[in-house]
Parts: structure tokens; sequence; C-alpha cells
């Protein structure tokens, strides 16, 4: 007897469908035991992260904190997952993520204190704008130099961190700041620039809106038009996509452009609203995390909005098992890298079948 | 029975959803010349793998020179004497050919030795080779005399050959068989494999065929006509294309002094191309793989952008047309790789249809797809073309070889095209399929259409073809008409024998 792999015809849609369900509870379980090391009880940790943050003891502020956090990572795996799906893989949302905190916050701020109803959406299009301009930096050099946007894309992550400590100690620096690094409070200082809650109490903000309506934009891009089925043919078959009369040029321009803007988007809504001002240390992974959250998602739109609410719930629920049994913050990291490790891992059985001993001969 | 090299014994193997062998019984004796013949998907490769032990079998035995034989990896194959030339070649074209022969051997001699049983053996057996020259540098038929000197090197008893002439000129198949006469004359036995009949009938003494994973017959081929084997091959007689009127009419294509670089490090690049096509011909183009086929076919698809006036439709340029813009004034395309060229592999026939369909079916509108419109489309492929799939939405790597051909030349002959552009057809395609597909552009020439088929098999060319030319190096041999044109000179347009030496023409047996 032993177990043997053998290929499927063609990947199972059940299997597929049902594996991040799965991973999900693998990861309950392997996590279960890890925290059970850790000498808590494991079903209290489990409920701690999944059940308390939508309706545990503090759930009223725990609730609105998860489409603080789900809003920009559904807002960035969109527009990732556009990009994946063609096969260009832009890792550097986090750097346009920044560059479109700082280019939207820096034209509010050039208005201050000016009030006019213009300037928050005046802020949306810059950010947007400085997010795509980020992201065509690899897009023009991969389409005129052929460089690889994997490259490009995440060091130019390193650059925007840096403009951004640039911006917050020197060009955008709070001049009421008494010489403190990081810019005016927006949010709280600047009525017409900011980005408040819509609706008290569920953290819905300008943001989180925008997500929702880049889930249907994108589901109706990649199901009915032309350039949805123009990325899913590059990515399935990139010499079929040519022979198509598909210009990858095109393509790659288009998606990391949208990736670009929409992580410029949400840095915007970012820094306009839950964050409130530019600082040195404004970015906090969102950029990275939507890369997991977008494979989570099976690339797919509505699999995204569910995988982002998914990963706000376990930073959530995380914090608190920190605060509440004092889990260490190194095993909720471990946690969350045991939910892409399983759902890697899962895809396998979409693939292959197990089978076990010997194949029986049907003549 | 103690007199046979090689004795299969009820070799049975399954694969998810096919018997590749079932029940496989045949044996070969010493100093013979084997045939194995079969369609594509007739279990040919399933069971020569299993000899040079790459595949475990599921039932039955072999023996060996008389006692069991069950290699469980090519490398106990091998030592026991059986030496195998693939269809692809496993070459490094970085590397010298002696390093290459020394990278397949098990147990390689040192560098100034092997190079000179390189030359020893390659010389005794008509089949010169300098074992200091990158393989990169070589010709289609020197690299399979590589592959071939590097078996002879082991001393095999038993040489299998997988389709061995698919690249080669007819001048380079009578060298080749020279050699394997020569080679069986003094002991060694060879499994010959292919589908092309008259080659078997000129070389091999006892042919076993095989169909759908079973052995159908047993017989000696010289003994048989072509259409005999064919009919045992394929279980039923063939229907043979037939023309049915069509003149030649206005010129609709016109390529003059197309050249072009190659696209890449291993492709070749289009040398001065020129000819025209005229409404109701059929132009085949023959040749040896990659002497520019893929290239020409690209630069006429759109894919490849020549310089400005080398290409023209019906007078107008659209060497700097898009395949796209080309497809708009009906100039169409089949490439040769079905799957994940002229085909997405993952994605469903209806999405298949609209791959290529989508301006002249109107399958879009302001940029959004008309679903239902694609739909209907690819059901009136599968249904004109008789394409065998459970469904419009069955993804196209799921389908048979042949059933996807049909639908991808069904897709593209259903726009009626101007002019249609196709390379290798019926590759890899069964009997039935390819005499349908043959019929079906034979069928778009009578009504006014232009076709040139690219094609390296010579036997389909002639069936068809009106006019011929052959690629070689990139250049096209001057246009003769097709009837009357004897191999030899099709092989002289193809290159002859690439200045190879046919040094053992008397070693008949």
């Amino acid at each position: 007897m032993k177990l043997k792999l053998e290929r499927r015809a063609a990947p199972s849609a059940l299997v597929s469908g049902a594996t991040p369900v799965l991973a999900v509870i693998a990861t309950m379980i392997a996590g279960g035991v890890m925290f059970w090391a850790l000498g808590a009880n494991p079903a209290e940790a489990i409920r701690i992260i999944f059940w308390d943050p939508l309706f545990g003891d503090f759930a009223s502020y725990t609730r609105g904190q998860l489409l603080i956090k789900a809003g920009p990572l559904i807002l960035i795996a969109i527009g990732l997952s556009l990009g994946f799906k063609a096969g260009i893989w832009n890792i550097g949302a986090e750097g346009q993520y920044i560059i479109g905190a700082v280019v939207g916050a820096g034209v509010g701020l050039a208005f201050y204190p000016t009030e006019s109803r213009l300037i928050f959406p005046l802020m949306v299009l810059a950010g947007a704008f400085g997010g795509w301009a980020w992201a065509m930096i690899p897009a023009l050099l991969k389409t005129r130099l052929g460089t690889n946007e994997i490259l490009v894309s995440l060091m130019l992550v390193y650059v925007a961190q840096n403009i951004l400590a640039s911006m917050s100690t020197g060009l955008l620096r709070n001049p009421d700041g008494m010489g403190f690094p990081g810019s005016r409070n927006i949010a709280r200082d600047f009525p017409a620039a900011a980005n408040p809650e819509l609706i008290a109490g569920t953290g819905i903000h300008w943001g989180v809106v925008a997500a929702l309506i880049a889930v249907i934009f994108a589901y109706v891009l990649m199901t009915r038009h032309r350039m949805g089925f123009q990325i899913r043919l590059a990515g399935e078959a990139p010499k079929a996509a040519r022979f198509g009369g598909v210009r990858p040029r095109r393509l790659i321009l288009f998606t990391l452009g949208m990736g670009g803007a929409l992580a410029g988007l949400a840095g915007l809504f970012e820094v306009a609203g839950p964050a409130g001002q530019i600082s040195i240390d404004f970015n906090s992974g969102y950029g990275f995390t939507a890369i997991i959250v977008a494979f989570l998602g099976r690339l797919h739109p509505l699999g995204i909005l569910l995988a982002g609410l998914l990963m706000a719930l376990t930073y959530i629920g995380g914090e608190l098992a920190q605060t509440m049994i004092g889990m260490p913050a190194a095993a909720i990291q471990l946690f969350q890298g045991m939910l892409l490790f399983f759902l890697l891992a899962m895809d396998v059985f979409a693939n292959y079948r197990i089978r076990l001993g010997r194949t029986e001969v049907k003549a | 029975m103690t007199d046979a090299l090689l004795r299969l014994d009820g070799l049975t193997k399954a694969y998810p959803g096919v018997v590749a062998n079932s029940d496989v019984t045949f044996q070969i004796k010493p100093g013979e010349v084997h045939a194995l013949l079969g369609e594509n998907g007739a279990g040919k490769s399933t069971l020569v793998k299993t000899i040079y032990g790459l595949v475990k079998p599921d039932a039955g035995q072999m023996h060996f020179g008389g006692v069991p034989f069950a290699p469980a990896n090519p490398h106990a194959a091998r030592a026991a004497g059986v030496a195998m030339v693939f269809q692809h070649f496993s070459l490094f074209e970085a590397l010298s050919v002696a390093e290459n022969v020394a990278l397949g051997m098990d147990d390689p001699p040192g560098r100034r030795q092997l190079s000179a049983s390189i030359r020893e053996v390659s010389a005794a057996y008509g089949l010169p080779l300098d074992p200091e020259r990158l393989v990169g540098d070589l010709s289609a038929g020197e690299r399979q005399r590589v592959e071939i000197v590097r078996c002879l090197l082991q001393n095999p008893k038993l040489l299998i050959m997988d389709e061995p002439t698919s690249v080669l000129t007819p001048q380079e198949v009578e060298i080749l068989f020279h050699t394997l006469r020569k080679l069986a004359s003094e002991g060694t036995s060879i499994l010959y494999i292919s589908h092309k009949l008259e080659e078997i009938r000129a070389l091999c003494e006892d042919a076993t065929v095989l169909r759908l994973g079973k052995v159908v017959g047993t017989c000696d081929p010289r003994e048989k006509t072509a259409a005999e084997l064919a009919e045992m091959m394929v279980g039923s007689a063939l229907h043979v294309p037939e023309r049915t009127g069509g003149e030649a009419g206005e010129v609709l294509l016109e390529v003059s002094s197309l050249s072009l670089p190659a696209p890449n490090e291993f492709g070749t690049a289009l040398r001065d191309i020129s000819f025209s096509l005229r409404a109701g011909e059929i132009l085949g183009i023959g040749g040896v793989a990659g002497n520019g086929q893929d290239e020409l076919l690209a630069a006429l698809s759109g894919e490849s952008l020549a310089a400005p006036g080398t290409v023209k439709l019906s007078g107008q340029d659209v060497s700097r047309a898009r395949p796209d813009a080309r497809r708009r004034l009906g100039l169409l395309s089949a490439p040769e790789e079905r799957l994940g060229h002229s085909a997405a592999p993952g994605m469903s026939l209806t999405e298949n249809a609209l791959l290529t369909g989508e301006i002249r079916e109107e399958l879009t509108a302001n940029g959004f797809i008309r679903w239902a419109k694609a739909r209907g489309f690819a059901e009136r492929i599968i249904e004109a073309f008789d394409v065998r799939t459970p469904g419009t939405e069955t993804a196209a790597g799921a389908l048979s070889g042949g059933n996807l051909q049909k639908f991808v030349i069904g897709r593209e002959i259903l726009q009626k095209p101007r002019v249609f552009v196709v390379n290798q057809p019926t590759w890899g395609v069964d009997a039935a399929a390819a005499a349908q597909i043959r019929q079906a552009v034979l069928d778009l020439a009578s009504e006014g259409a232009g076709v040139i088929v690219i094609s390296q098999d010579l036997d389909e060319l002639m069936e068809i073809s009106d006019h011929f030319s052959a690629l070689n190096e990139g250049r096209l041999a001057p246009i003769r008409i097709a009837r009357g044109l004897s191999i030899e000179e099709i092989g002289l347009m193809m290159g002859g024998a690439h200045d190879m030496q046919d040094v053992a023409p008397e070693a008949r047996a």
C-alpha cells in the first residue's frame, strides 16, 4: 500500500472552491495545537481570533475595525488580481499605496485651510494618480526595456518608504507641529479633506465604498468585457493571446496602472481617514498582505471580498489574542502564515487526486 | 520461443480514463527490423516507454534474451542492451557533440577516447560526425545522428527508433535506412515506430499493428500494399479527399521580398520570400521542421510585423497590420501548436471561439462580450466539423488532438476567410479526422479562397496542393506545379541531404 498522487485531467471545480474553507479549518487545527503548546486553551484562542471580533465583549469597537482593515486590503488586492491573472506580477503595491497617500495628502494640504467640497474629490484623483504613476515606472521599464516587473516594483517600495520619511520630516511636516515629524492631521483638523466614518460605528468610510465598487467593477470586467477576457487569455496562454490580437504591452500598462491606481486610492483613503496624517510609519504592510488576500480569494473578485474580510478578522482577532491571553505577536504572524501555507497545500488536491496502492486495471 | 530477443506477453497499462495498452503480445527476433505501426494515440509510445523502463506496466511480462525483463528505469534498460532514439531530441545546443554524447552515457570514457570512438562508430555506420562541433550548428538530420551514435556506443541489442524520419528530408531518410539495414545485418534488432506506411514497407520485415491499445494484426509489410496497412491501422477504408471545380482567380495575397530576423535565439530568420496566391489556389509549403514555418505563419497572421509593402492582401498593404486588423480584411490563420497557440487549453470552447472569432462573427459590442452569440458560434463549429465534445463549456485542453484540431480549423473556415494560412493542419490527428480536415481545406479553395498549407507531411501536400514550394533555412524555393513533382525534386527543394554523405550505400544485407 502506498499513496500516489495522480494528476486530474482538469482541475476539480468543486475542490477548487472548497480549498479555502478547508485551509481555514486546517489552520484552526494546526494553530490550535500551537496555542496549546504555548500554554493557552486552543478553543479559547480560536474563539478569540475568529469569533470575538464579531460577537465578543468588544465587538462594538472591533466590528468597525474589521471594515477599516478589510477596505484597503480588498481595494489593493482587486487591483493586483488583474495583473496576476494576466501573469504580470506587481509586488510593489505597498509603494504605490504610500505614493498615493503622499500625493493625495499633499494636494489636500496645499489647500489648507480652504473649505471647499471639491478638495476631497481632487485628493481622490491625486491619490489614484500617485499610485498609477508609481506603477508606471515598472510598467514602462518592462515594455520599453524588458526589465522584470517583480524586482522593479518591489524595490520601488523602499524608494517610496524613503520618500515618505522625507515628506513627513520635510515638505509635508506640520508647520504647527513644534518640529515633530508628520503632517497635519487631516482627519481631525481639516474637514474638507477628511475621509470620515460615513455611518457611525460601522467603520465604513469612502475607502470601503470604493472597495465594494472595485469588486463589482472587477467582476464585470473579468466576466463580461473584452479586456477581462484578454487578461485571462494572456495569463492562460500568452502565445494564444498574441495570436488572438492581444497587445501585451497594453495589457502590462493597463493592469499595472490599475493595480497602482487602486493601491494609491487605498493609501489616500487611509491617510485622510483612519491614519489621519502622513507619518514615517504610515504604511503598515497592507500592500504586501493584499498579495495574500488576492491569492486566498483565488484572484476572483468575490473571493477577494471574502478573503479580505477573513484576513482583517485574523488581524483584529490576533490583536485581541495578544491582549486578552497574552499570545506573542510572532505566534499570531505564524498563524496567519499557516493560512497561506495550507491554502497552497490544499491546491494540490484541486490538481491531483490521491490514490491508495496500485491502480486497478479496467480493460 | 528462445530465439526471440524480446518477447512481450499480455502487457497492459491504463491511465485515468484511457487504456493505453491492453494485452499486448508480440516478439522481436535478433537482427530484425520490426515495425510498430499505429495512429496517434494507438499506444505506441506507452509501449516503447515500457520497454525502455520509463513506464511500469499494470500487468504482463517481458522477456529479453530469454530471461525475465522488468527494467525499473532507463538505466536498467540500457544496461540490459536496450537503446532508444526519441522523436524529440534531448541535446544541449550549447555543448559539443562529444559532450552531449557523454552526458547521455551511464559511464562515459575519457574525452579523447570518447571522441575517437564517436569518429569510429559514426564512420562505420555511415553517419559521419565531428565530435567537436557544437550541436547548435547541426542540422536536424545530424542531430539525430548524435542520438543514434550515442546509442550505438553502448552496443545495444535492441535499438528503438520513435518516428525518426519526421525531421528528415527524403534524401536524409535514405541515408538513415542504409545505416539501419547495416545495423540489422550485424545482428542488432530494431523496433521502428512510425505511421508512415511507405517507409515501413521499404525497411521492415515484420510489423505489429496497434489500434486503441490492442494488437490488431501482425504482417510482413513488404507483402502488403500501403492501403492494406492503412486499413489495418485505422480499421476501416479511408475516405480520400476530392477536389471539385475551382479555377484560379485573381491574386489575393502577394508577398514580396519578405525578410524578418529570427524572433529568438532558436528561431529562423525569413530571407527574401516572395510569392503570390490566387483565389481558389492551394499552395503547399513543405520543409523540415524549424526551417521558418512558424515564422512565415507569424508574418502572415500579423503576430510578427514585417517591413511595409512586403505583405499585400488584394493590393492593400497589410505588412504593419496586427492580427485583428488582418482578420477584419479576411486573412485568417491557424498555427501549428494547438495547445497554447491556436487555442488556450484551460479555456472553454466558447472562449476559444471568441479568441479569433470576435471581429468577423461580431462577438462583442462596445467592448462587451456577447456570450450567447459566442456560444452559438462554438456550437456551429462543433456541429459543422463533427467535434466530439460534451459541450461548448468543456476546456479545449480536454479534447483529443484530432477533435481540437477540427475545432481550430473549423473556427477559421466558418469565418469565411479570403485567404487562409494553416501550419501542420493534420499533425497528430487520426486518419479519419485528417481526411475530414483536408476535405474542408479543399472545399474552402473550391469556394474561391486562397489557401496556404504549411506541412511536413509530403503526402498530404501532394494530395491537396496546386502549387508546391519548400522552406529551407528561411528561404522559399521557387514555386512549382505540384502535379508530377518527383520525390527527388521535392527533396532537393527541401535542401537535399544537407551535404550529409551517404558512405554506406551498398550496405543492404
